[in-house]
């Protein structure tokens, strides 16, 4: 009951000075407002990488070729030719908990159509390619496996291909000519867009990889082979799989390509963002840090002026304890408030972000939640020593202050 | 019945490191239920002091002193902070009430450090009828800055009366007000000590100490004189002089 009325009587005090418990309160609402706003920046930043990884597949390992040596001279990353049809069709075959393996080869070439040309990427690719890119046709249909056996001349094209090469009419059953190959266009995919490095992933011609290895890039060893495992769980233990199915295909030598996983790609995808919104939450937390200091400054002014009334009241009856928690619960209603408006003002500025520079915003109930708690907690931190020190004040000494 | 205030050879030595001050050297007192005493003496006399002790603020060096029976030089800060809750009614100088905060308020404000605290109902009605009292019912919703420095001790007249005290202690209760407005607070004090309340007020005045029934006057730390008032003023007719004189002087009054 004596609580309760503390309360009333703290709630009493900061009504007296409206004004100044709203100063008070601004250096937390601001610290509040900035770490909402960040967070919801960053997150809103990092679901959109993980939204573009997601994009490139789900459960994704990659296969590449390794460093080619040839007489002292080593070339760089996927240098060498070592990834064969074969070693494909063995991780098919051999390999438990995949969905699908996908040999990827590609070239750049001039293409021409409908009397118009274009530089793009010729992919060569498996059937199973769209499932693994979670990529759809928007007309026509993908190519098939007879298409791979036979090494057809059929084609699946990207948007931007659509677009440049066949302006406003439908490139389904027309042709295009890669090396001056005809190639009937069986489908049209759907717009992907940009990826996280700026490629236009539209940009492209898709092609069965036999017919690709035998007549764009006349090479007969793979860029890269693409394989889904069933489930993310399974992903090392498969990894591990695939390097030693074909490390005994090599049957001794050096270890001439690599492995990877698309978590690795995903953790670097993020990586920035997470730096990037962890740099602005430190700065926006140590705003946080100077509201509070600009709490405990105005609650040690605040007590030096009411030492009056302080000594008033302990004359008239108040024991310390009353004093120190009527102070204490001044300084934590002025943080939660400061809290409260500072998610409302986050929340707010997040928006107007949002709607005017189109970033997206992903505003964490997490972050609201622990900005809260955090607010209350700073208002106890710093609350109390101005407390404790109004609480130890001597009556008769307050009664006699000027 | 024992008397209210009961001091027995009180001492108090302020130690301030190497220079110890005695305050008061042996001060024993008296005052029974129902009595006005008007407490006189120059400064550093240690009237003060023994107010200080009086109102459960500070605690003598050695003696005792038994406030309704209760030896209270024995107890500590959070005893002592409820004695004067309940026991003591305080009315300063410079009116000490709370700024910003309406009458009502402020006259409410001992009912909540009371050990037994009043509902929000009664600690409204209890605080409306101290006001009453003190006549000044009608203002209930002015804060400080919109009443007068009558009105304001007024109103902390009201907030020593509404726990219901057994003696109130005043100190300098009309050094900030003109003489008429003195007349009028002394005569607020001399209904409640009709009534009888127990009333101890510190004043520099002997036209205020008049008006009290006994008088007793400190010097250098020692009660050296305590006389019954004789004749004593009454705040009524006092106040009826003081507008009559101004009726003539055309101050106030009908034209």
């Amino acid at each position: 009951m004596r609580f309760f009325n503390t309360i009333i009587i703290a709630i009493r005090a900061l009504r007296r000075n409206k004004l100044r418990s709203m100063l008070t309160a601004l250096g937390i609402i601001i610290g509040v407002g900035a770490v909402i706003a960040t967070v919801s920046i960053g997150n809103g930043a990092k679901s959109q990488v993980e939204a573009q990884v997601a994009s490139l597949g789900q459960n994704i390992i990659t296969v590449f070729p390794g460093s080619m040596n040839t007489g002292g001279m080593r070339g760089g990353f996927g240098s060498a030719s070592s990834l064969t049809v074969e070693d494909a069709e063995a991780i098919q075959r051999e390999v438990g908990g995949i969905v699908a393996v996908g040999p990827q080869i590609s070239d750049r070439q001039q293409v021409l159509a409908n009397g118009l040309n274009w530089n793009t990427s010729i992919t060569g690719q498996s059937p199973d390619f769209l499932s693994i890119r979670n990529w759809t046709l928007a007309e026509g249909s993908m190519f098939t496996e007879q298409d791979i056996r036979s090494a057809g001349k059929v084609a699946v094209i990207g948007q931007t291909i659509a677009e440049q090469l066949f302006p406003g009419s439908d490139p389904i059953g027309q042709s295009v000519r890669i090396r001056n190959i005809p190639f009937t266009i069986l489908g049209v995919l759907n717009k992907k867009g940009f990826n996280t490095f700026g490629q236009d992933q539209d940009d492209v011609i898709l092609i069965p990889y036999t017919t690709a290895m035998r007549r764009v890039t006349r090479r007969d060893r793979l860029q890269q082979i693409i394989i889904q495992a069933a489930s993310a769980n399974q992903m090392a233990l498969i990894q591990e799989d695939i390097t030693s199915l074909l490390m005994q295909r090599r049957a001794g030598r050096d270890q001439d390509f690599t492995v990877r996983n698309q978590l690795e790609i995903a953790q670097a995808a993020t990586a920035t963002s997470r730096t990037m919104t962890l740099l602005l939450s430190a700065i926006a937390g140590v705003s946080l840090v100077v509201g509070g200091i600009g709490i405990m400054n105005i609650m040690l002014v605040s007590v030096t002026e009411r030492t009056r009334e302080i000594g008033i009241r302990l004359a008239i009856g108040a024991h310390g304890k009353d004093i120190l928690m009527q102070f204490l619960i001044e300084s934590i209603i002025l943080s939660f408030m400061g809290g409260i408006l500072g998610i409302l003002a986050g929340w707010g500025v997040s928006e107007i972000l949002s709607k005017y520079n189109g970033w997206p915003i992903l505003v964490s109930s997490t972050a609201v939640t622990i900005a809260f708690f955090f607010s209350g907690a700073v208002g106890v931190f710093f609350g109390f020593y101005p407390a404790r020190k109004a609480a130890q004040l001597d009556p008769i000494e307050a009664l006699r202050y000027e | 019945m024992h008397p209210v205030v009961q001091l027995k050879d009180i001492h108090k030595v302020y130690d301030s490191g190497e220079v110890k001050v005695h305050a008061n050297r042996g001060v024993s007192l008296e005052i029974q239920r129902g009595e006005m005493v008007a407490v006189m003496g120059a400064s550093g006399s240690g009237k003060s002091t023994v107010m200080n002790l009086l109102g459960c603020l500070d605690r003598p060096t050695s003696g005792t002193y038994l406030l309704d029976g209760i030896d209270v030089s024995k107890l500590d800060r959070n005893e002592l902070a409820d004695i004067r809750n309940q026991k003591i009614g305080f009315v300063f100088q410079g009116f000490n009430l709370l700024a910003r905060t309406t009458a009502l308020e402020n006259v409410e404000l001992p009912m909540f450090y009371a050990p037994k605290k009043p509902s929000v109902k009664e600690m409204r009605e209890r605080a409306m009828h101290a006001l009453e009292i003190v006549g000044l019912a009608q203002r209930h919703d002015h804060t400080p800055s919109q009443l007068s420095g009558g009105q304001q001790q007024r109103v902390a007249i009201a907030r020593a009366l509404v726990n219901r005290p057994q003696v109130i202690l005043a100190d300098e209760p009309t050094g900030n007000l003109d003489s008429k407005t003195s007349v009028e607070v002394m005569g607020v004090f001399q209904r409640l000590n009709d009534q009888g309340i127990t009333i101890l007020m510190v004043t520099h005045e002997l036209d205020i100490a008049s008006f009290c029934k006994r008088n007793i006057v400190f010097r250098d730390g020692r009660l050296v004189s305590d006389t019954a008032v004789n004749p004593r003023h009454w705040a009524e007719e006092e106040l009826k002089r003081i507008n009559a004189a101004e009726a003539e002087a055309k101050l106030t009054g009908t034209l």
